[in-house]
């Protein structure tokens, strides 16, 4: 390296994969946030609530108990056993030794499976407007995105058409993420049932991340893996986090058959060896004692939900009724375009902070997303800082 | 039915809540509201709104008591007609028949330990159904009615996630 005339490529210590991942499109809004005073942020994709305190408590005997040594790979049986249980009301059913793993947070488990099923060169179709770790994913592993755009029109479930129209049948893997971050959108069985024909149509194995499958308001989540002949070319992710208001613990799973997740948890021992042992024993507590509590959450969530779709509407930002996850997703109001200067502008203004569409994916353009994971208070605060802003603009 | 339990929930954790937003948040309109709430105080199951107040921070003496409270029956008195006896002093402020070793919960309040002592050795004690009274004077609220009195938490939360 030579000191003052800066870095040339060839120079820099970092593999072209680090140099080639692009920063996070949500960091410069974390910025802006972080400078901001009496900031009201709709930016948060976590829960508000604090982890169950039962889950929290087992999680503190656990540690005065000294219980801090590593776990089997694969997860403590105990729990492998109690998730095998607790997805049975999704009509799942998987074997607790061969079908499951505890994976540090979903996003590990996804990161294992992209590694587990793409060769270098692969296609992944990946739905968008979608979280933003898949396609970082798929490229680590060396794979290629495709991005598949949903559409409005369709609340954002992916249909048929749209894996046609963007060429999906050259993938070997495919994302799904219902219900959605950032839209909110679910996915009923019978759309469901058109991506699943696509997939066996194509042979195309199905990564289904399910993390907000708690979250649903007016009907039951469907797994795709439910589906006939599904089970055996979908791996399906789900976790403590949004469900059980645990981000911080880490802990996830991934349910699959039996080659696959033998796979990614090969890799696993590697690079994880085991999910955090702590967060094991609150899982298990929570799954053994907490539904009255996530219940709980899941009415308040419900609530905060219908307040928002209502106020955004009555302000002329066109909302249309997601059902699933904490987040809706508003069109910009009539004279705004540009969902980024919208945010930007309204942050600077009114100091409230919401995450501009487009930075999920093309199809999020002029799109906002809004996470009610807040206090009823301060969503009211925010909406009505929301209204002056619009209607001085 | 399951409207009217969302209501009472909303109503619970915050009664202040205006008609309008309580609305939106049960995805129904105002009028819907209203109906709702007449009601639920007209079938009883709403008997009053009231501040939930933390009495460490306003600037005057108070002071509450929880009285325990025997009583001794007889043909004529029921729990009920000594119930409805004690529930007039405004000092009493909640009233329970409960199990265990005594018969009733009396929630005393007055300005000062003197005032609630006096109360009770001389409205409470000499009703001629009540054998024996017990007196806990209150320290410290930490909770009252599913408030916490402490400082809530910072919200430590990162200000965007994805």
């Amino acid at each position: 390296m030579t000191a003052g005339t800066g870095e040339s490529e060839e120079s820099s210590p970092l593999s072209q994969r680090a140099r080639e991942t692009p920063p996070s499109g949500i960091r410069r809004f974390f910025e802006l946030a972080e400078e901001m005073d009496d900031l009201i942020s709709l930016g948060v994709g976590e829960p508000d609530f604090s982890a169950p305190w039962a889950a929290r408590s087992a999680a503190i005997d656990s540690l005065e108990r000294g219980r801090t040594s590593y776990t089997a790979n694969r997860g403590r049986r105990d729990l492998r056993e109690a998730i095998a249980d607790h997805v049975r009301r999704y009509d799942h059913s998987y074997d607790p030794d061969e079908e499951i793993l505890v994976s540090t947070g979903a996003s590990e488990a996804v990161d294992l499976a992209m590694r587990a099923l793409v060769d270098p060169g692969d296609t992944v179709a990946v739905p968008q407007p979608s979280y933003l770790s898949y396609g970082p994913t798929v490229s680590f592993a060396g794979g290629e995105v495709l991005p598949v755009q949903t559409r409005v029109e369709n609340e954002f479930a992916l249909t048929y058409e749209d894996l046609e129209r963007a060429g999906a049948e050259a993938a070997s893997v495919m994302v799904l993420c219902y219900p959605n971050n950032p839209t909110g959108a679910v996915m009923t069985r019978a759309q469901l049932q058109d991506v699943a024909e696509f997939a066996r149509d194509h042979d195309i194995f199905v990564l289904s991340d399910e993390i907000y499958a708690a979250l649903r308001y007016e009907d039951d989540h469907v797994s795709i893996a439910t589906l006939p002949g599904m089970a055996t070319r979908t791996v399906v992710f789900n976790g403590f986090s949004k469900a059980y208001a645990m981000t911080g613990m880490r802990l996830g799973y991934a349910l699959g058959p039996p080659e696959v997740i033998g796979a990614m948890n090969r890799i696993h021992q590697y690079t994880m060896l085991s999910a955090p042992t702590t967060a094991q024993f609150a899982a298990i507590e929570a799954l053994h004692s907490c539904d009255d509590a996530l219940t709980e959450m899941r009415q308040a969530f419900n609530r905060r939900r219908n307040f928002v779709i209502s106020r955004f509407n009555e302000l002329g930002m066109d909302c249309f009724e997601a059902k699933g996850a904490f987040y809706v997703f508003p069109k910009c109001p009539p004279g705004w375009e540009d969902d980024e200067a919208f945010a930007e502008a309204l942050i600077r203004e009114e100091r409230v902070a919401l995450v501009p569409g487009r930075v999920f994916g093309e199809g999020g353009r002029g799109h906002l997303r809004v996470s009610y994971a807040s206090g009823m208070p301060e969503l009211k605060t925010a909406l009505d800082r929301i209204e002056a802003f619009v209607e001085s603009s | 039915m399951e409207a009217k339990r969302e209501l009472l929930d909303l109503l619970l954790s915050d009664a202040r809540e205006s008609t309008e937003d309580i609305a939106r948040q049960l995805g129904t309109d105002a009028a819907m509201v209203e109906t709702l709430v007449d009601e639920l105080e007209s079938e009883g199951a709403i008997r009053g709104y009231q501040a939930v107040v933390d009495w460490d921070n306003v600037d005057e003496s108070h002071v509450r008591a929880e009285v325990e409270l025997n009583v001794e029956l007889d043909r004529e008195t029921k729990y009920r007609d000594i119930a409805t006896r004690i529930a007039k002093f405004p000092e009493v402020s909640a009233l329970r028949l409960v199990s265990g070793s005594y018969d009733f919960a009396v929630d005393v309040e007055g300005e000062s330990m003197h005032d609630v002592s006096r109360f009770v050795s001389e409205q409470i004690a000499p009703i001629p159904e009540v054998t024996q009274t017990v007196t806990h004077f209150v320290m410290t609220t930490y909770k009252e009615r599913g408030v916490y009195f402490g400082d809530g938490d910072d919200d430590e939360r990162l200000a965007i996630s994805p």
